[in-house]
């Protein structure tokens, strides 16, 4: 039986490791895959968690809905990386600062 | 006998994951990258599954590395030049956000080395997918609607943003 801690930990170095990524990394798309790792680990705490307390299923339907949420935000920020493109013809964030079209 | 084998399994597929994920962040191929960062989905689901969260650990393979994933290989591949192998992508500021982020896993660890959760062996749950179903349609109604709604709204946005405007 893996404690709860061991998963807590994990997830922390997942997220850290995410956070790495989106300090670091200037590759819009690159960006965006640490912020799945961001979310993911956080759904391992979320799950973790619901699987430690008696009868609390709710952690995982909320994991679910953080899924849900996470294929939204990939949609809607390779749209954005997109149109990005087509105007400027690179998608280093450093260099994207301005908001108008 | 059975839990060092799972023990094993257990902190193999945890060090797997945390490669994947560093190669994710640190490789300097985007499409290299992105294939790194499905043997970090699996870890994940394979974490689910250790939990005993059968029906999300099925989600997390359809959802995430069938569909995320394919998503930001698009990504990749519409915002590179397809016939350039090499899609090289850099890094600024390394070692502060190195510094930034191993600090932020040092405090982490330390709240939760620090503080008693009160955790309680439940067992193993069994098959959760008719819980979870009965739960989304029951107590979660409004967020599974307006998850759907979400969904629906960020599609059709993400297909707007994208669609080649007529006229100059």
């Amino acid at each position: 039986m893996i404690p709860l801690e061991h998963y807590l930990i994990l997830s922390a170095a997942l997220f850290s490791v995410g956070v790495f990524g989106v300090l670091t990394r200037r590759n819009a798309v690159n960006v965006l895959m640490s912020i799945e790792l961001i979310f993911n680990s956080a759904n391992i705490n979320l799950v973790a968690f619901s699987r430690f307390i008696e009868g609390a299923l709710g952690g995982q339907v909320f994991a679910l809905l953080v899924i849900v949420v996470a294929a939204c935000e990939a949609a809607v920020a390779l749209a954005i990386v997109m149109s990005l493109y087509r105007i400027t013809k690179q998608v280093n964030l450093d260099r994207a600062a301005e908001l108008k079209g | 006998m059975e839990t060092i084998a799972a023990q094993v399994v257990f902190y193999g597929v945890g060090l797997l994951t945390l490669g994947s994920a560093l190669y994710v962040v640190l490789g300097k191929n985007l499409v290299h990258s992105a294939f790194a960062l499905v043997a970090a989905f699996f870890g994940v689901a394979v974490f689910y599954v250790f939990l005993g969260a059968d029906f999300l650990a099925g989600a997390q393979v359809l959802i995430y590395v069938g569909g995320i994933l394919t998503l930001l290989l698009f990504g990749v591949m519409l915002t590179n030049r397809i016939y350039d192998l090499n899609i090289r992508t850099g890094a600024v500021q390394v070692f502060p956000g190195a510094v930034a982020a191993g600090l932020l896993f040092a405090v982490l660890v330390w709240i939760i080395r620090a503080v008693d959760w009160g955790a309680l062996d439940t067992g193993d749950p069994g098959p959760t997918s008719e819980a979870i179903g009965r739960l989304l349609v029951g107590d979660y109604l409004l967020p599974f609607e307006i998850a759907s709604v979400l969904l629906l709204i960020a599609l059709m946005g993400a297909a707007m943003l994208v669609r080649r405007r007529s006229g100059p």
